[in-house]
């Protein structure tokens, strides 16, 4: 039990840092934080709307309070009713619902491309351990290894470049053409057909990650002493391969699954930029291209959120799934 | 590596190898002494890693010297094809490729270098001083802040610190990308030296009345020197990245041309479209051959932490 309270203070804790960390960030420049970014806009865009310059008070938790204390105590109230501010690229939205159209976008593409990847990147690294040392260990450890080197959104461009505008097979930017987002066959084909170079990419350097990771472990646990004594038992190589190592093996692996589902809320900022593709990830480089600062503040907090959540959760199952922890931390 | 900046969570939800790795360089140590060079070139992928990454060296500092022009020069003819005059052609905007990639080592290597080593430095201090003081208030407070910079995903956070900057320097970037990125590897120090703590060097060091300090830089932090090394290129690795996704989506140093900045108006202003391929795949390939040496000098460091690696060639 204690070990479960100590989890939950340590997501409160966390939570209330970053909630304090997103506040703190736009006021680290010296000056009036809503001065500086009026006059920022204002090089940009010269007719400012007054709208604009409420929406931006909003966010920054009204500074015209002056008390910091006080800028502090707005920012939190607004922020427990869920009032992040108005965006400034797709003003008169709010933050939340231009975050909620990008949303699904990001979760079916990245969300999909992360489980296959996963469940793709473990079976090869435990069979790689399994077989250690052959030919078919070599080939995917330094598969990996050299995928890995590759800058994972220089590889989309060159796949971009290749299968979009040489070949010309699929399209170049966005997540769908003509149809009409909904559910009928239409849209969600041309979807699909938009999605399969994007995702090509997550494919390609999702399961690395994974695969090293497993591979590590499943031979760290090959070497332990209830791997040898099932061995002398006389059990199957099958069933130690797949009962007793895998089984451990993927403790760690579950943790790494619960943060990347939840930093999936920031979505794959620079292959999304490739792509052009709607999802959380190219709303981000639009907020930075914008200098849509509340957009931005609330897609950093909105990740943050999502990552300590999942860690949540993934601290919760490993206090039942592995006793060991329990007791270490107690 | 999947997209550079993601990398240092992958590596920190092994915490169980920190200890692992701490027993094993525990012997490597007294085995290697001075040996460690001669175990990391006897090791033909961190030759290879070794001699490539000194020449990007001798190519960042010769730069002036080596490079037909300023990186930042942008009053050529545009679009021209490669030729005597410009190596690998010009861009859309007239800028010279070869003298844009050549410069951009030097920014690479500087990220790379100053990336790795403050990182580095907050991991160790971090660490060291954390794990020295296990169980005390110290060790809480700093385990606390820790465990927060290893949860916060990386890349959206200095992203938004870069955002609100509207003069980004070389150096900014640096000290932005160190300040994210150090908590993995500050775990993984602290684990090592619970392991380490209780040695009998330490105790003779605490008897002959050295102070905390003294014994934890002195005495400790010398018998941890490879898995330094090999936190210190893991970081450099993850800098080199970090940098050119920045300046992939435009929050690059305003002042100078980095292999990341090449991309990002690469692909705004249409190379792809154009199909200007080398301006796509060269500054890119720098990378990934970078990457690949920094790897590969990692595998010659891990040789000396793990003697089981020496005999697998």
């Amino acid at each position: 039990m204690r070990y479960f309270l100590r989890r939950i203070g340590f997501f409160l804790a966390t939570l209330w840092a970053a909630v304090t960390l997103n506040f703190i960030i736009p006021r680290l420049q010296p000056g009036d934080p809503a001065e500086i970014m009026f006059k920022k806009l204002q090089g940009r865009d010269a007719e400012l709307d007054p709208a604009k310059i409420e929406a931006l008070r909003a966010m920054l938790g009204d500074p015209a309070g002056k008390n910091l204390w006080e800028q502090y105590w707005n920012y939190l109230g607004s922020l427990s009713r869920g009032e992040l501010g108005l965006s400034y690229t797709y003003f008169p939205y709010d933050v939340a619902t231009v975050i909620g159209v990008a949303l699904p976008w990001t979760l079916v593409l990245v969300g999909t491309t992360l489980l296959i990847s996963f469940v793709v990147g473990t079976l090869l690294g435990a069979f790689a351990a399994w077989r250690r040392n052959t030919r078919f260990d070599s080939i995917v450890t330094l598969g990996s290894t050299f995928i890995g080197t590759l800058p994972a959104f220089w590889l989309a461009l060159l796949i971009l470049f290749a299968f979009g505008y040489v070949l010309g097979w699929f399209p170049t930017a966005g997540g769908y053409d003509a149809s009409t987002p909904g559910w009928n066959a239409e849209f969600i084909g041309d979807a699909i057909y938009h999605s399969i170079l994007p995702a090509s990419v997550l494919l390609i350097t999702g399961p690395i990650g994974w695969i090293l990771g497993m591979r590590n472990t499943m031979i760290m646990n090959l070497g332990e002493d209830y791997v040898r004594l099932a061995r002398a038992k006389g059990v199957p190589d099958t069933q130690i391969a797949l009962r007793y190592a895998a089984r451990n093996a993927l403790l760690p692996s579950i943790t790494g699954l619960a943060l990347a589902l939840g930093s999936m809320l920031g979505g794959q900022i620079l292959i999304e930029q490739v792509f052009d593709y709607p999802g959380l990830g190219r709303l981000t480089a639009q907020a930075i291209d914008n200098k849509d600062y509340p957009l931005l503040q609330a897609l950093l907090l909105f990740t943050i959120v999502g990552v300590l959540l999942a860690n949540l959760i993934a601290d919760m199952l490993y206090g039942i799934l592995d006793p060991r922890a329990r007791k270490a931390q107690s | 590596m999947s997209t550079g900046v993601t990398q240092p969570t992958d590596s920190s939800n092994l915490p169980v190898g920190g200890e692992e790795l701490a027993a094993a360089e525990a012997e490597a140590v007294e085995a290697a002494g001075p040996r460690w060079w001669s175990i990391i070139w006897a090791n033909r992928k961190a030759r290879v890693g070794i001699v490539i990454l000194g020449l990007y060296i001798l190519l960042g500092v010769f730069a002036p010297w080596i490079a037909p022009y300023e990186g930042t020069r942008t009053d050529f003819e545009a679009l021209l094809e490669p030729s005597a005059e410009h190596w690998l052609g010009t861009t859309t905007s007239g800028g010279d490729i070869a003298s844009q990639l050549i410069w951009g080592t030097r920014v690479s290597l500087l990220v790379g270098l100053f990336g790795g080593l403050f990182a580095t430095i907050i991991a160790l201090v971090v660490g060291m001083i954390s794990g020295y003081f296990e169980g005390t208030w110290i060790d809480e407070v700093l385990s606390f802040v820790t465990n927060v910079a290893l949860v916060v995903p990386i890349l959206p956070l200095i992203i938004t610190l870069m955002a609100y900057t509207e003069d980004r320097s070389i150096w900014f970037t640096i000290f932005v990308i160190a300040i994210t990125s150090w908590a993995g590897a500050a775990r993984a120090k602290r684990s090592q030296i619970i392991t380490l703590r209780n040695r009998d060097f330490v105790t003779a060091a605490k008897f002959s009345g050295d102070r905390s300090w003294t014994i934890v830089f002195r005495e400790i932090m010398p018998s941890m020197s490879s898995l330094i090394m090999a936190g210190f290129f893991g970081a450099a690795t993850g800098a080199v990245g970090a940098e050119a996704g920045l300046s992939f989506l435009g929050l690059g140093d305003t002042s100078s041309v980095s292999w990341g900045t090449m991309l990002y108006q690469a692909n705004q202003q249409g190379a792809l479209a154009q199909g200007l391929w080398i301006w796509l795949f060269v500054p890119g390939l720098a990378l990934a051959i970078l990457i690949t040496a920094f790897t590969f000098v990692n595998f010659g460091i891990d040789l000396l932490s793990n003697p089981h690696l020496r005999e697998d060639g």
